[in-house]
């Protein structure tokens, strides 16, 4: 049977435990019409059979089907003669396809140049596939039967299915957390590695405190310019400055609505505008990219003119207003859950002591929500630092040092998209910069989420 | 089975209201009984409706409050004892479905008059809640509040006196001078309700309102609140709603029995605690229905 077939018998073959194992375990249980004679209700013992059933099996499926790969592998390279065997590791690999590809599609392949040793490898790796393939089956027919027998004798008032149920679940949920977990330690620790070998090439405190990035690499060793230069700080400063202008859209403006939402609209008003915030926050940061970069930037240059100043049509400026408004309902919807906690008792006995509703929320709202805001606003430059669509659209790519927002700057994460995009040497230094600016990116933002994380838990504290 | 859950209801305190005695059958709708009114009133209530929407929770309640008395409102819960209390400085204006008519008067002023501002009402008349709900500022912070908002100070001397003299007459003085600038949410329950009420008494009201002051405290805290609100009534005129009516006993002069948002019954609190004129008032104090 071919691998799918086995998986889809293996369930069939668990669901079929479950329900037998189950029935039988209810008429045991209920026999004797008066108290249940099993530790656990009837289902857990169909449910422990099935686990029983289908988990071993699974696994069985998958080890042997990963190393099916490698044992066929290594059986050809045998088969092969002596001198392709001598062939380096990687020429070795293209025989070994060619000798399968053969073997699957002779007649689109085949031809009278087709050397003998191949074609015999051919044959006797169809053998060697149909006879794994066999004992697969065997050995995965052998356990369903033998998990199955197993669990249908153990139908026993002293066996407690409902623990061991829910001791494999438990595992099961372990294993899903633990999944994300190493997933993002593989990628920390791919970064780390790889910046590091970018460190091997530049120096860390050039790439810190360099002023002058421009990536480019020799094609050939005798170019001009053959080595570049990479010096982070127009990057740093582009990336702060474009947040900065954002952040100074967002946070005033959602905070304010937020206010408003949460202490002056009625209930009917706030049930239209909550959710129109929320469209907002849905809208694809691609769509306010081709925004920024067609509306915006023009406007802006043009209205520059007017008043007679120099704009880039490319500016930081366009890049942070458009980042602004995508950032605000960030802003305005975490305050807006920080304000709404903040407890009625509070305003009440400020408002009870004669307090007006705007100097409650000056005085008392605000102060107590203060740490939920901070972090919500931190929270929101980090998604500001790290955005990607909006800035490749609307700023620029070349590097310059300035503070000046009609300028344009780039920022890290245009940088790294400019230098993955297309075809790249793995190892050159431009490629490797990449990762070391992922990893500046990834420790600032790691950074501000910790400490927006820490402050909301002093509040926590404070509260309850 | 049947016959003990009818006898819970008579005698369990936490069972349904109203249920035992059916009202209409007992008067309802009848005048008031006792004396409500009186001439030397502080503030007084005439022909007060509440409504949350369409629900009527306050049913033309009449009602004087006596200069420097303490006046104490018991009744089941749910009768509408806070809804009254709420209505005397206007604190029901911030709840928005509370819809109030009838009139309510403080010195001979209507207090719902369309000119009326409830800054300067809400500086008269203070109020203290079931929860103490202290600021999460520093203690003194906590007391300088009012008169920040309301402008009473412009030099920092005056301000240290205000929120001295105003722990003094809450008796939290000794407890926290030393620690005036830590955070006012760390006292106790007991010290926390007593910051509320010096809270209060630092914008010097006429009349202090409470609302079930003493019903997250243990015994003990409770005692001293007691002790302090016969020292208060001496400057301040009272109105306490308290579910003990051990409480109402040891602490009010007049007390107001308040029934499915009727007022039953005014009179001396020794009067109606040893002799109720009405049938319902004594129901209620001998435990008839909680
Ligand atoms: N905000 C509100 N909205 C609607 N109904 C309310 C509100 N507050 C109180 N009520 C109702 O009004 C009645 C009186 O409540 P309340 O004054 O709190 O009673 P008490 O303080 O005597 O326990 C109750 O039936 C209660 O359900
Ligand atoms: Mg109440």
């Amino acid at each position: 049977m071919k691998t799918p077939t086995l998986i889809i018998l293996t369930l069939l073959c668990a669901a079929g435990a479950y329900i037998l194992v189950r029935n039988r375990a209810s008429d045991i249980a209920y026999r004797a019409g008066k108290k249940p004679a099993l530790h656990s209700l009837p289902y857990y013992y169909g449910m422990l059979s099935a686990l029983w059933c289908a988990l071993p099996c699974l696994l069985i499926v998958f080890v042997w089907t990963v190393l099916d790969d490698y044992a066929v592998h290594a059986a050809i390279v045998n088969l092969l003669p002596e001198s392709v065997q001598a062939l380096p590791a990687s020429e070795i690999d293209l025989v070994v396809n060619t000798v399968i590809n053969l073997a699957l599609y002779p007649n689109a392949l085949l031809s009278s140049s087709t050397p003998d040793y191949l074609i015999q490898a051919g044959q006797d790796y169809l053998r060697w596939q149909q006879l794994s393939q066999l004992s697969l089956t065997v050995v995965v027919l052998v356990s369903l039967f033998l998990a199955f027998s197993l669990c249908w004798a153990r139908i026993k008032p002293k066996v407690k299915a409902r623990q061991q149920v829910e001791r494999i679940f438990q595992w099961a949920l372990l294993l899903c957390a633990s999944i994300a977990i190493l997933t993002t330690i593989g990628i920390v620790l791919s970064v780390l590695f790889e910046s590091l070998r970018f460190f091997q090439s530049v120096s860390f405190f050039e790439f810190i405190f360099g002023t002058h990035w421009s990536p480019q690499t020799a094609l050939r060793i005798d170019q001009v310019g053959a080595s570049g230069a990479f010096g982070a700080v127009p990057l740093f400063v582009g990336t702060l400055l474009i947040s900065f202008i954002a952040m100074l859209i967002a946070v005033p403006v959602g905070l304010m609505s937020a206010i408003y939402l949460s202490e002056y609209a009625t209930p009917q008003l706030r049930a239209i505008v909550k959710p129109m915030l929320e469209i907002l926050a849905g809208i694809p940061s691609v769509v306010y990219g081709f925004f920024a970069a067609l509306t915006v930037a023009p406007f802006i240059r043009q209205s520059g003119g007017f008043l007679g100043l120099e704009v880039s049509s490319e500016s930081a400026l366009a890049a942070g207003l458009v980042m602004g408004v995508m950032i605000i309902p960030f802003v305005s919807s975490l305050s807006d859950d920080v304000l709404k906690a903040v407890p009625q008792s509070l305003r009440d006995g400020s408002l009870g002591l004669g307090a007006t509703q705007s100097e409650t929320i000056k005085r008392v709202v605000i102060p107590a929500a203060l740490p939920g805001i901070v972090s919500g606003v931190l929270l929101a430059a980090s998604r500001a630092i790290g955005e990607t669509m909006i800035v490749v659209m609307a700023a620029g790519l070349a590097a310059h040092l300035t503070v000046n927002p009609l300028e344009s700057v780039t920022t890290i994460t245009v940088q790294i998209v400019t230098l993955l995009v297309g075809d790249q040497e793995f190892d050159s230094p431009k490629t490797l910069s990449a990762f070391a600016l992922g990893l500046m990116l990834f420790t600032v933002t790691l950074a501000l989420n910790y400490v927006a994380l820490y402050v909301v838990r002093q509040y926590r504290e404070e509260y309850e | 089975m049947n016959s003990k859950s009818g006898y819970n209801r008579l005698f369990d305190p936490m069972a349904e209201t109203g249920q035992a005695l059916d009202f209409s059958q007992h008067g309802l709708g009848q005048k008031t009984v006792g004396n409500p009114f009186s001439v030397k009133a502080k503030m007084s209530v005439r022909n007060l409706n509440v409504y949350y929407d369409d629900k009527q929770a306050i049913h033309d309640v009449s009602l004087d409050i006596n200069r420097n008395e303490v006046m104490a409102m018991i009744g089941p819960s749910g009768c509408g004892k806070s809804t009254f209390l709420r209505c005397l400085n206007r604190m029901n204006d911030t709840i928005e479905n509370c819809n109030v008519n009838g009139e309510v008067t403080l010195d001979e002023q209507d207090i719902y008059h369309k000119k009326q501002d409830v800054v300067p009402l809400r500086a008269r008349v203070g109020i203290v809640f079931q929860k103490p709900n202290p600021f999460p500022k520093s203690i003194y912070e906590n007391v300088a509040y009012g008169p920040k908002v309301h402008g009473l100070v412009s030099r920092r001397a005056q301000l240290d006196e205000i929120v001295e003299d105003s722990l003094r007459k809450a008796s939290l003085w000794d407890e926290v001078k030393d620690r005036l600038f830590s955070p006012g949410t760390g006292l106790s329950g007991g010290q926390q309700q007593r910051l509320c009420i010096a809270r209060t008494i630092a914008v010097s009201p006429e009349v202090i309102l409470m609302d079930e002051p003493c019903s997250a405290l243990d015994p003990i805290a409770t005692a001293r609140i007691e002790e302090l609100m016969a020292e208060l009534s001496q400057n301040f005129t009272i109105a306490i709603v308290t579910h003990s009516m051990q409480q109402a006993a040891r602490v009010s002069s007049r007390t107001a029995y308040f029934h499915m948002g009727r007022l039953i019954e005014v009179n001396d609190t020794r009067r109606v605690f040893t002799n109720p004129e009405h049938e319902l008032t004594e129901a209620y104090i001998t435990g008839r229905f909680g």
